[in-house]
């Protein structure tokens, strides 16, 4: 089963952390990567800040077109910053692998997703 | 683990303190207030962990501590009898998006003083609202922490005695203020950035925080072009700063930096930020400069810039802003295009505008370097020295004239 493991928070916390604090959670998701890359295929995704998205809103009515939002977006307390996914043998080992990045600034959610298509690579 | 709460405190900074000078009408009272909050957190949180909303938390218990030293104190006393009413009858924490906004836009816009020289306005935002130390600003500033200290209770005076008006202001009034602070905001990037080499590394601190308050900015008003393309520049420019200067503290010219030290991670959310500002189709001055530093940042090599949009953009940018200095950057991106010869010509006419400007003669001395005239180079960059430039400007300008003056040869002179 593929599991993804998304990590939420709060935008701009690990940015105001102390280097040495930000090199210790970061060192925390190079391990992961490592493990990750000995047992097989994953990815991962870091989202940047919500500052530099624009949303897409469904069109008023159907002969219209859909809506460009630049924002104001609502706020919301946690955002999601990014997820790793792979094919994970059980839910617990999925588990065991999300709590390697687990910190006080991150609240982390494992969910199994299905595959949905496409290819990608960091090239 | 107070590092954690730290770093949330920081982050909520801004906001409490601007929603808190609405309550208590008093910058001071703000201050304190959540100062006591976060004292309180640091127990709270640690025993029973962060709240879903710490900054709801934050400002319930500051409002409340804030209460309670009014009713002690002699001085806000007064406060208290003429704005208890709106203490009391306030609405539940946090406010709504709108009112945050204007909240904190109108703390910044207080900061922005126009009776307060400039960087007693970038000093005071450091303080309230980056909530840096005296220390630091003090450091930032090439300052004795006694001194900064004097002028931000100076400051802190003027502000208190001139008060802002506390309404939702009017699309007009809004658009004023957030004029002004993002000049300020820009204008403290600059004061860090022009001289964050050598011994003032501590001059960083400013640009960092520079980028927070255009962040903040942005997350307050996304859809606001200028200032989502204000934090695309100063993101892209922040993004050298290991690539500028060398081991021995020296200036590195932009075409002799090593690329590979540039923070990729910034140039690219700098570029998205930037093709935001774009789509939102208002080209404003940091949209156009955001442009030109993206042009360089992604330029694999130097001879890969595209020195036509760049010479392009400074065009568009002098229509809006037509200042001798735009113009002098707009030569200096023909010279790629077209010589020096062409360059030098076309400088000419600024020579009035510009003989106090450092960076006029700096460019001509270089120019009439590769022209060959290193008698006239040799002369340029001398007047370079006299117009103060700083210890890395020095070392780099002396070697340029060793090397015209080694040019000249024992012969001629």
């Amino acid at each position: 089963m593929i599991y993804a493991i998304s990590i939420y928070g709060e935008p701009g916390v690990f940015e105001a952390l102390p280097k040495e604090r930000q090199d210790q959670v970061l060192a925390r998701h190079i391990e992961l990567q490592e493990a990750l890359k000995k047992r097989g295929a994953f990815i991962s995704m870091k989202l940047m800040p919500p500052t530099s998205a624009v949303m897409v809103e469904p069109a008023p009515s159907a002969e219209r077109v859909p809506l460009i939002v630049d924002g104001p977006f609502s706020e919301t307390k946690e955002n999601f910053l990014g997820f790793y996914a792979a094919d994970f043998d059980s839910l617990d080992e999925a588990l065991d692998y999300a709590k390697m990045i687990s910190s006080p600034i991150a609240r982390l959610e494992v969910r199994p997703v299905a595959w949905a298509g496409g290819a990608m690579s960091s090239e | 683990m107070s590092d954690w709460l730290e770093a949330a405190f920081v982050q909520h900074r801004p906001r409490a303190i601007a929603a808190l000078t609405r309550v208590f009408r008093d910058v001071d009272a703000a201050e304190d207030a959540f100062a006591e909050a976060c004292l309180k957190a640091l127990t709270a949180w640690s025993e029973s962990g962060a709240p879903r909303d710490p900054l709801a938390w934050l400002l319930t218990t500051a409002r409340h501590s804030g209460l309670d030293s009014l009713r002690t104190s002699q001085r806000r006393a007064a406060l208290l009898a003429r704005y208890g009413e709106d203490v009391h009858t306030m609405p539940q924490d946090p406010p709504d998006p709108d009112e945050m906004r204007d909240d904190v836009l109108r703390l910044l816009f207080m900061c922005c003083h126009p009776e307060l020289d400039r960087r007693d306005q970038i000093a005071l935002a450091l303080r309230i609202v980056a909530g840096l130390s005296v220390e630091e600003i003090a450091r930032g500033f090439l300052v004795k922490p006694k001194t900064m200290e004097q002028r931000i209770t100076r400051a802190k005076k003027k502000i208190a005695t001139h008060p802002v008006a506390f309404e939702t202001p009017s699309p007009q009034e809004r658009g004023t203020r957030l004029g002004e602070v993002t000049l300020m905001i820009y204008l403290m990037f600059n004061e860090g950035w022009s001289t964050s080499v050598g011994p003032d590394q501590i001059k960083l601190t400013l640009c960092e925080e520079a980028i927070r308050l255009a962040r903040l900015l942005v997350e307050l008003f996304p859809a606001m072009g200028e200032q989502t393309a204000l934090l695309a520049l100063l993101l892209l420019q922040h993004a050298r700063r290991a690539a500028r200067v060398d081991r021995a503290g020296r200036l590195v010219p932009f075409d002799d930096q090593d690329r590979a030290l540039w923070d990729r991670a910034a140039i690219a959310e700098a570029l998205g930020l930037l093709q935001k500002a774009q789509r939102i189709n208002h080209t404003g001055v940091y949209t156009i400069q955001a442009a030109i530093a993206a042009a360089h940042a992604i330029a694999q090599r130097p001879e890969d810039v595209d020195w036509a949009l760049i010479e392009a953009q400074y065009a568009a940018l002098y229509a809006l802003q037509p200042s001798p200095v735009v113009r002098l950057n707009q030569i200096a991106a023909q010279a790629r295009l077209h010589g020096p010869a062409f360059a030098l010509k076309a400088m000419e006419p600024l020579a009035g505008d510009l003989q106090g400007y450092r960076w006029f003669h700096a460019m001509r001395g270089a120019f009439l370097q590769e022209l060959g005239d290193h008698q006239g180079a040799i002369a340029a960059l001398e007047t370079v020295l006299t117009l103060g430039p700083t210890t890395p400007e020095i070392t780099a300008i002396k070697e340029k004239i060793a090397a015209s003056q080694k040019n000249l040869g024992p012969a001629s002179g």
